[in-house]
């Protein structure tokens, strides 16, 4: 479909008799937020390796914007337009905020091999990330050490990161993974409005925050998807209930 | 002062001390002091290459040595030819030091490119004894290798030529690497400060981040690893024409590990780093090794002192650490 911005067409991935990812189709739709949840253990970090390419599929494929990215590198998904934030806070410690996501900027721009000007005189890859930080209200950190940020900080941090890629679409994985009462619901949303720049598959434990956000609801149970719906046909579909729901987080 | 500050001055300094010293040197006709400024001089040039790789790359190549070697023998089996006026595949040799450096440049670059397409496969103490392997292959070769000299090395008997200079004078020679180390300097801070340096720091620092942003860690370790091996591979050259005189032993794996030791002593990824840390070893060389033959005792205590208590090296210490802000 035309508006299938991200496609998943039967991905597997086994580790040893684990069948981790089996079978697993889904796409994400221009303007929407398409949440993934499942128990602990219902992989979700494997598919999330998969579609970032950090992992290679056993069988199907992935496809952006009706291209084939299965064979792809992690950096050249980044390129092809595959945003991602890590589960845990990944950044460049020793850089400020600032550069940070002047890296991403620049990793768009695919322009890593140039040996003469120094970053730091680029005008445009300095407001550029400026205004990014702006964006996510990290404005006036710009100059601080990624590595002695606060926690919500650099969660908030990983998110500029991804939007300085303009990607097609974001990989979202846990954003609001330690953030307090406040910062989730900050992050709720900036989220709701972000999805208006980019789809986003988000990956993400915090219930309220998924039934608050997600247009479309995914449910992964030992590598299958059980169900796909509304957050209301979720809510209401009795397996998800039985396998899900009633289990370990209650509604 | 702010750190940034600090250390250009400090940088100055060290600059300043380095010309200054042969240059009194020279006035009071002691060249024997002028040598040793510019062994420091030439050392320092090698740790420059090394620092690209080791310092903004993290990637501990315990196998430079190599890289110097080669260059080495470039310059010998030029000179050799030259010498004797034979030929070597089909070319003249030559006393000329620019096609020389040149083509140690080429041939360590080349060589370094093979040994890091491999080797960068891994990492950790993988990356390290792969490089040191590779090392130690060129050493036995060249230990082998009857046609120049074989364990007993090839000498240069009349050092080789620069346009303008009479490199047979020890002044001359100094000036020479030390406006060889300045222009390698500022090559160094040039590449630091653009997008490649930022890149490569990026991904000494988080890989999987850099990859996440589209930024494929593999080539770009690759290419500072080909520089690396380019500029160690030039001192080399430098190395052998000081001491008229290059064999196996220039790459025995002792010289990788002094390559590594002058960067932590003098500050790993700084700037003057390996200007620093090739003075305080040439220093604790002459001075102590004057006065006891256990002086590599000595070295080892700093070395460890350093280790423990003073990561950032002699410009870690004085200048504090290194700030990436703005």
């Amino acid at each position: 479909m035309a508006d299938d911005i991200l496609a998943l067409h039967g991905l597997s991935r086994a580790f040893g008799a684990l069948k981790a990812t089996d079978d697993v189709s889904l796409t994400l739709r221009r303007g929407e937020i398409h949440a993934l949840i499942g128990p602990n253990g219902a992989g979700k970090s494997t598919l999330m390796g998969l579609v970032s390419g950090k992992l290679a599929p056993d069988r199907g494929t992935v496809w952006l914007e009706g291209r084939d990215i299965t064979r792809l590198s992690v950096a050249a998904r980044a390129r092809a337009g595959l945003g991602r934030s890590f589960q845990v806070s990944s950044l460049i410690p020793e850089y400020s905020a600032l550069r940070n996501v002047m890296l991403a900027l620049q990793g768009r721009a695919g322009h890593s091999y140039r040996f003469l000007r120094p970053v730091m005189r680029d005008q445009a890859l300095i407001s550029g990330a400026r205004a990014i930080l702006a964006r996510v209200g990290l404005g006036p950190r710009a100059s601080v050490e990624a590595a002695v940020l606060s926690h919500g900080e650099r969660r908030l941090l990983e998110i500029a990161m991804a939007l300085a890629l303009s990607p097609k679409c974001f990989l979202l994985d846990e954003p609001m993974a330690g953030l307090g009462a406040e910062g989730t619901k900050q992050l709720v949303t900036f989220l709701h409005g972000l999805k208006q720049d980019a789809p986003i598959l988000l990956i993400e434990h915090d219930m309220d925050a998924v039934f608050q956000l997600a247009d479309r609801i995914s449910v992964l149970v030992y590598g299958r998807i059980i169900a796909t719906g509304s957050a209301a046909e979720i809510r209401a579909n009795p397996q998800v209930r039985a396998v899900y729901l009633g289990t370990e987080d209650s509604l | 002062m702010d750190s940034t500050r600090k250390e250009w001055l400090l940088n100055a300094l060290i600059a300043g001390a380095l010309f200054a010293v042969p240059l009194w040197a020279w006035l009071a006709n002691e060249p024997f002091i002028i040598t040793l400024a510019t062994r420091i001089a030439i050392l320092a040039i090698a740790a420059v290459g090394l620092n690209i790789a080791l310092g903004l790359g993290g990637m501990v190549s315990f196998g430079h040595a190599l890289y110097l070697g080669l260059g080495g023998y470039v310059a010998g089996i030029a000179a050799h030819h030259a010498f004797h006026g034979t030929e070597v595949l089909g070319l003249p040799g030559t006393n000329q030091m620019l096609p020389i450096w040149a083509l140690a440049m080429v041939l360590s670059g080349l060589v370094a490119g093979v040994v890091g397409a491999l080797s960068l496969r891994t990492s950790g103490i993988f990356f390290i004894m792969i490089t040191l392997a590779f090392a130690q292959m060129g050493f036995f070769f060249a230990l082998s290798w009857p046609a120049y000299g074989g364990e007993d090395g090839l000498p240069i008997f009349v050092r080789n030529q620069f346009p303008g200079l009479n490199t047979a004078r020890p002044w001359d020679m100094f000036l020479l690497a030390y406006a060889v180390l300045m222009l390698c300097l500022l090559a160094f801070a040039g590449l630091r400060a653009a997008r490649f340096g930022a890149a490569l720091m990026a991904i000494r620092q988080n890989p999987d981040r850099a990859a996440a942003l589209g930024i494929s860690p593999f080539g770009i370790k690759l290419v500072g690893f080909v520089l690396s091996g380019m500029i160690t591979g030039l001192a080399g050259a430098m190395m052998a024409d000081l001491t008229r005189f290059v064999s196996p032993a220039m790459m025995a794996w002792t010289v990788s590990g002094e390559l590594i030791v002058i960067i932590i002593l003098g500050g790993v990824g700084r700037l003057f780093g390996p200007v620093a840390g090739a003075a305080i070893l040439v220093g604790f060389e002459v001075f102590f090794g004057g006065l006891t033959e256990h002086w590599k005792l000595w070295l080892g205590l700093v070395l460890l002192g350093v280790v423990l208590f003073a990561r950032g090296g002699l410009i870690g210490l004085l200048a504090g650490r290194v700030r990436h802000g703005g």
